[in-house]
């Protein structure tokens, strides 16, 4: 029964508020309702409102798809060292980054279901009642992984917050399974959407075995940096807390990962420009341009300019405990791989296209409504789960005080 | 031989939607879309029926019968014309190949035009299952200089020569594996197929094939009522849904009935020949035997059943 009142507790804390709350809020619902207006549209008319086309058949949403599975691993790289190296300052944090890999998730599956052309035919996918085609199909594989990983991350946070809101000490032999259980799921999410790329014998430049070890890497820098970016805005703005040695061992774990990452990208970078075979042309169509299609450059050099400066915040001490370049550094990461994953990674891997043809891709106007409304449930999806998680962290909000104000108030009448 | 230009060349994809929404037409638009997503599949008797339908292959002849039935129904009422959806199968020993001699092959286009028209592909967004490339005889077959949209107003062209490309055929299709439902797979003669009616349209087939052989419907597809070929069969030229993959079945309409492909009949030159692998007296067995065949992007081991021959 203290399962439901805790359920019902928790939603009168997110209706309540103050102004800004309220107004931030707002400001996603409306945005929802843009985009969602915008996914409408394209229900009736189809995918051509969005400007995929044959050539270049995956674009914005699957980009955004891939970027924020790197995010939904941010939680891993807290669970680590907090529960395998019992690492104390990062322990108390865990809980958010398990909110944010489920609201990641969350996005992720949204951005599938508006890239395919028949949302209402999703059922085919389930198994039994559908024809999953595993174990050949990777979007297969993607699947199954992604739904285990949402349910193992959900499950984790609302028995962690539950069992802190009645103040029982968790079932470890219950808990530590799961959550030993959730690092592989993190690094398979990863590794099924390389391999989703990898294993397409169609496209060259995405046939690199370093694929799948350049997402976990990236990810590692991502995912961390929307995580920092987080708690320093929930820091300023709820009673959040966090000891500043637990943020400095992220970002300095964040540099390792940003080294390796950059490492990767070097080392296929040479094989590619001094192997100089035919499929280089999807590299240099990233750095150079084919012809007159130049609009791309700026977006290849500018993600890996951002991502060494980055490195180099990170990597000195001095910068990496200064909040100001801590700030810098998360923003560029965040920046470096959203242009990486959204359109380094892909537009590149379509372009020539298989028959050498250059279709030049920009978004259309719904796939960024369509996009910014996703992006705002998951916004949504974390500030309310936030919001609860804050209160009984750092808020005392407690099975114990609820029924000590209960006695209080029968006490006074 | 030069022959006039009478056929247009392709339409070139563009990066900006062709039809602007005003914000009136929008929400009027958006409405609809909302009830009609919901209503559509509780709506009328055939739309559920449409919705549960399951996998082709997973369907008793008794099922086929009935689908074809509600098929055929539906396409009556939509473009006024009685159809014929068959469902004929693979006919045994046969496995189906194809060869083109690019050393005759002009780059007149008829074949793709013969096509659209055979297998009621969408005039409205442009769909070609067959994309013929111009290439320099310099370079070689080299994709990336080569011309999908020439425009010329007589071919062939001087110093050039012409590759159509359609599906493949492979023995050892990457389509097929990548697809998450199941909805596409090689027939027991060979032709890769699709179920317009379970394709969620993810569009990993797309991604995966390395000839460009895959078409989604980006939009509604649009044939004029009076232009539908009304001779169908259900994987192959049944008009389609938007949303969904199709690509080059061979005219499974056509070959399971003892007829050519149209493409091969169009063709002026007679570059294209096809014929029954495992009939050791077919034109096609001559050719692989005699003649001086290429195969494309062979090293990728998708192991095409679509050969390329020099017969002069």
């Amino acid at each position: 029964m203290n399962f439901f009142r805790f359920i019902k507790e928790c939603f009168k804390i997110v209706i309540r508020g103050n102004k800004w709350y309220y107004l931030w809020l707002g400001f996603l619902l409306i945005l929802v309702t843009w985009g969602g207006l915008g996914y409408l549209a394209q229900l009736k008319e189809g995918l051509i409102v969005t400007n995929m086309r044959d050539h270049i058949s995956w674009a914005f949403y699957i980009g955004n798809f891939t970027f924020l599975v790197g995010v939904a691993a941010a939680a891993i790289m807290l669970v680590i060292p907090a529960y395998i190296y019992n690492w104390k300052p990062i322990k108390e944090v865990v809980i958010f980054g398990e909110l944010l890999a489920v609201s990641a998730v969350i996005m992720c599956m949204l951005f599938v279901i508006v890239d395919v052309g028949n949302p209402l035919r999703l059922w085919h996918m389930f198994p039994l009642i559908g024809k999953l085609n595993v174990p050949s199909s990777l979007l297969g594989w993607d699947f199954l992984v992604l739904n285990v990983y949402f349910l193992l991350n959900l499950v984790i946070v609302i028995y962690l917050l539950y069992k802190l809101f009645s103040k029982k000490e968790y079932n470890k032999s219950f808990l530590y399974p799961l959550i030993l259980f959730s690092i592989p799921m993190a690094i398979g999410i990863h590794t099924v959407t390389a391999f989703l790329y990898n294993g397409l014998v169609a496209r060259p430049y995405w046939n690199t075995a370093l694929l799948a070890p350049k997402f976990l890497a990236s990810a590692f820098c991502s995912g961390p940096a929307v995580l920092l970016l987080l708690f320093l805005i929930l820091k300023r703005t709820t009673s959040f807390e966090i000891k500043d040695e637990a943020i400095w061992k992220i970002a300095e774990l964040m540099a390792y990962a940003m080294f390796l990452n950059l490492f990767f990208f070097f080392s296929e970078v040479f094989k590619e420009l001094y192997s100089d075979s035919e499929h280089t042309v999807h590299l240099k169509y990233l750095f150079q341009g084919i012809g007159e299609n130049r609009d791309i450059v700026i977006y290849g050099w500018a993600s890996v300019i951002i991502s060494i400066i980055a490195f180099l915040l990170f990597l000195i001490p001095k910068t990496r405990k200064n909040i100001v370049t801590l700030t810098i550094g998360a923003l560029l990461i965040y920046f470096g791989v959203y242009i990486e994953k959204g359109i380094a990674l892909l537009i590149p891997g379509f372009t020539p296209d298989v028959l050498g043809q250059v279709y030049v891709y920009r978004p259309s106007l719904t796939e960024i409504r369509v996009s910014v409304a996703i992006l705002s449930i998951g916004f949504l999806f974390f500030t309310l789960s936030t919001k609860v998680a804050v209160a009984i962290i750092f808020e005392g909000f407690t099975l114990d005080r609820l029924k000590g104000k209960r006695a209080a108030v029968a006490a006074e009448s | 031989m030069n022959l006039k230009k009478d056929i247009k060349s392709p339409q070139r994809d563009t990066a900006s939607p062709g039809r602007k929404l005003t914000r009136r037409k929008f929400l009027k638009t958006a409405g609809a879309a909302a009830a009609m997503a919901v209503l559509a599949q509780c709506g009328s008797k055939a739309a559920r029926e449409a919705f549960v339908q399951r996998n082709f292959r997973s369907l008793s002849k008794e099922e086929i019968a009935q689908v074809i039935k509600r098929l055929e129904a539906e396409y009556l009422e939509k473009y006024g014309k009685k159809f014929t959806v068959s469902a004929k199968g693979s006919i045994d020993g046969t496995l189906f190949a194809y060869a083109l001699d690019i050393s005759r092959c002009i780059g007149c286009r008829r074949c793709v035009y013969a096509c659209v028209e055979e297998n009621n592909l969408s005039r409205d967004p442009q769909t070609h299952w067959i994309q013929v490339l111009e290439m320099e005889d310099e370079k070689g077959i080299d994709f990336v200089h080569s011309n999908l949209y020439y425009d010329h107003d007589e071919v062939p062209q001087e110093g050039h020569f012409y590759l159509p490309v359609a599906c493949q055929q492979c023995k050892n299709p990457p389509c097929v594996k990548s697809c998450p439902v199941g909805a596409t797979w090689m027939e027991p003669d060979g032709i890769v197929v699709v179920d317009y009616n379970w394709c969620i349209g993810c569009r990993c087939c797309m991604a995966a094939c390395p000839y460009g052989a895959r078409h989604f419907n980006w939009g509604k597809p649009q044939v004029p009522p009076g232009k539908m070929n009304t001779n169908t069969h259900f994987l192959g030229n049944r008009p389609r849904y938007k949303g969904v993959v199709e690509k080059c079945t061979f005219c499974i309409q056509r070959v399971r009935e003892g007829l050519y492909p149209t493409c091969v009949e169009v063709c002026p030159t007679g570059s294209r020949k096809f014929g029954n692998l495992l009939d050791p007296d077919s034109e096609i067995r001559y050719i692989l035997e005699n003649k001086r065949v290429l195969i494309l992007k062979e090293y990728l081991n998708t192991q095409p059943k679509f050969f390329y021959f020099f017969a002069t």
